[in-house]
């Protein structure tokens, strides 16, 4: 089945550069969760001011993970029916884009006026969602490097 | 309200998806909220609440370690109260209390009016919500707290709290075990209700040090009612029921509150009495279809593949991949 592969490669392509840049924009926003856009000059800088405001930052990030949300849904959907073999790296990147979704819909969750999460899960969550970002982001740079896909 | 049924259902369907949820309660699953109804019409200005709370909360005052780290860039600077721990004119890391004074025309009498200020522990608190390091968080019982041994100071809280409450103080907390030049700045904070106090059975201390039982501390659905009838009996008008999408904490004045926040001193550890928008309420909207993405992604990807591998069953010589 060396054909259909081949014939796949070339319409993925903008699809990829379409993910990255997703990916890249989540984290870019998730950055701005913390208070480091305005400490380290970003938000000074012309046409960046928003940048140092948290809550349009937040709900960009949010705007963006629905998106994401729907992208990873899809690729697991199509993935249920062809069964393509996953490469190593893709293996770990897709159990990262998992556990991110997971971790940032347990934030999202959070948020919400009636729900109550125990402040430990609370926390557990934070710092696992920051940890998953950057892993993420390290895996995708290996894979960048690589040149692999996700799946074989 | 429509909007928040629908999401209080996608949470409680949510919780069963999260890890550790079994945590998670519903206001309505026993966990009660406490709310303290303040009656300003009592109050005398005396600050012998701002005086217990310190007293109260002496151990947790911060006690930064001296000369501070230098920090990058120099734009940041140090908030340094340890030289000032007496200041009560405002909130500060040593003062979580603090009275304004409004002094208005009534009748043609002057009135004074006084109103004792700190955290108002709102039911859907940005500064928790928002907090990135899970340092600021909401107790099962309603009281917000700020974790000063997680803490990096970084006041993201004072900005996404519509009063700006939270108060820093420099050279203390786990900044300064991490990066101490690049990232953080202390510590922050404000009132806890007495945390302590209340797991000991007790009332908040400055609620119970006032001689002219200004505050009471109850069931938050219990202390609405009270406050509502309170101020239908009185005339009187609310504060904090409704703002910011509703807070733990209800004034009840003889005076309008647009009068009282024109007439006290504001800025800085001085907060306004102004009505306030629910914060989080945007991003809640955003909540429903965060959880939806998934599904819908799921179904579209489930039904384009199927049709795929259909067609590309059917029309198997005319190699129709896409
Ligand atoms: C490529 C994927 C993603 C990246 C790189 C990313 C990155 C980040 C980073 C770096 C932070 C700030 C650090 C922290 O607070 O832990 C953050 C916060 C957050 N992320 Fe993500 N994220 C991603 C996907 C998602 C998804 C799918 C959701 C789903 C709802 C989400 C929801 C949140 C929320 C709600 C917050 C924090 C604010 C809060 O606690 O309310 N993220 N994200
Ligand atoms: S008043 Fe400010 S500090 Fe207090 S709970 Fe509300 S947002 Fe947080
Ligand atoms: S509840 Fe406790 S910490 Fe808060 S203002 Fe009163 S005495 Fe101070
Ligand atoms: S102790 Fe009571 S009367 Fe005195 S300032 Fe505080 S709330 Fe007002």
């Amino acid at each position: 089945m060396t054909e259909p592969r081949a014939a796949l490669r070339p319409a993925r392509r903008p699809r990829g550069r379409l993910w990255i840049a997703l990916c890249l924009a989540l984290g870019f926003t998730g950055a701005g969760q913390m208070p480091i856009f305005k400490r380290y000059y970003l938000a000074d800088l012309p046409g960046m001011g928003w940048t140092a405001d948290y809550l349009l930052l937040h709900t960009l990030h949010l705007a963006l993970a629905t998106v994401f949300l729907v992208w990873a849904g899809a690729a697991l959907g199509a993935w249920l029916v062809r069964r393509e073999a996953l490469t190593a790296l893709g293996g770990w990147r897709a159990a990262a884009v998992a556990a991110l979704a997971l971790t940032g819909l347990a934030r999202a969750l959070k948020n919400l006026p009636d729900v109550w999460l125990a402040p430990g899960v609370v926390m557990a969550v934070d710092w696992a969602h920051l940890a998953l970002a950057l892993a993420f982001g390290a895996l995708g740079l290996a894979a960048l490097v690589r040149g692999t896909g996700y799946v074989r | 309200m429509n909007r928040r049924s629908f999401l209080k259902t996608l949470a409680l369907a949510g919780t069963l998806a999260v890890p550790g949820a079994g945590a998670a309660r519903a206001e309505t699953g026993g966990r009660v909220e406490l709310a303290t109804l303040l009656d300003l019409s009592r109050c005398v200005g005396c600050g012998e609440c701002v005086a217990a709370c310190r007293d109260a909360n002496a151990a947790k005052f911060p006690e930064p370690e001296r000369p501070f780290p230098k920090m990058y860039p120099a734009r940041v600077r140090a908030e340094d109260w340890s030289a000032r721990r007496d200041e009560d004119g405002r909130l500060t890391p040593y003062n979580w209390l603090t009275i304004q004074t409004a002094v208005v025309e009534r009748d043609g009498r002057e009135l004074e009016v006084h109103i004792p200020r700190r955290c108002m522990h709102c039911v859907n608190p940005p500064c928790a919500n928002l907090c990135p390091w899970g340092a600021a968080y909401k107790r099962a019982d309603g009281a917000v707290r700020i974790n000063d041994a997680i803490c990096l100071g970084g006041a993201k809280c004072r900005d996404v709290c519509p009063w700006g409450i939270p108060q820093r103080q420099t050279g203390v907390g786990l900044y300064l075990d991490l990066l101490p030049a690049l990232a953080g700045n202390g510590v922050m904070y404000k009132c806890d209700r007495c945390h302590q106090r209340l797991d000991a059975g007790q009332q908040p201390a400055c609620s119970e040090a006032c001689p002219m039982q200004v505050q009471a501390s109850g069931p938050r659905e219990e202390m609405a009612a009270r406050a509502r009838k309170l101020a239908a009996e009185t005339g009187g008008h609310l504060y904090g029921l409704e703002e910011n999408g509703g807070t733990n904490t209800f004034y009840v004045s003889p005076v309008p509150f647009e009068e009282l926040d024109r007439a006290v001193a504001q800025g800085p550890g001085r907060p306004h009495l102004r009505p306030v928008a629910d914060v989080m309420a945007r991003d809640e909207a955003f909540t429903a279809a965060v959880f939806g993405a998934p599904l819908a992604g799921l179904a579209a990807g489930l039904l384009t593949a199927a049709r795929g591998l259909a067609r590309s069953g059917r029309g198997a010589g005319e190699g129709g991949h896409d």
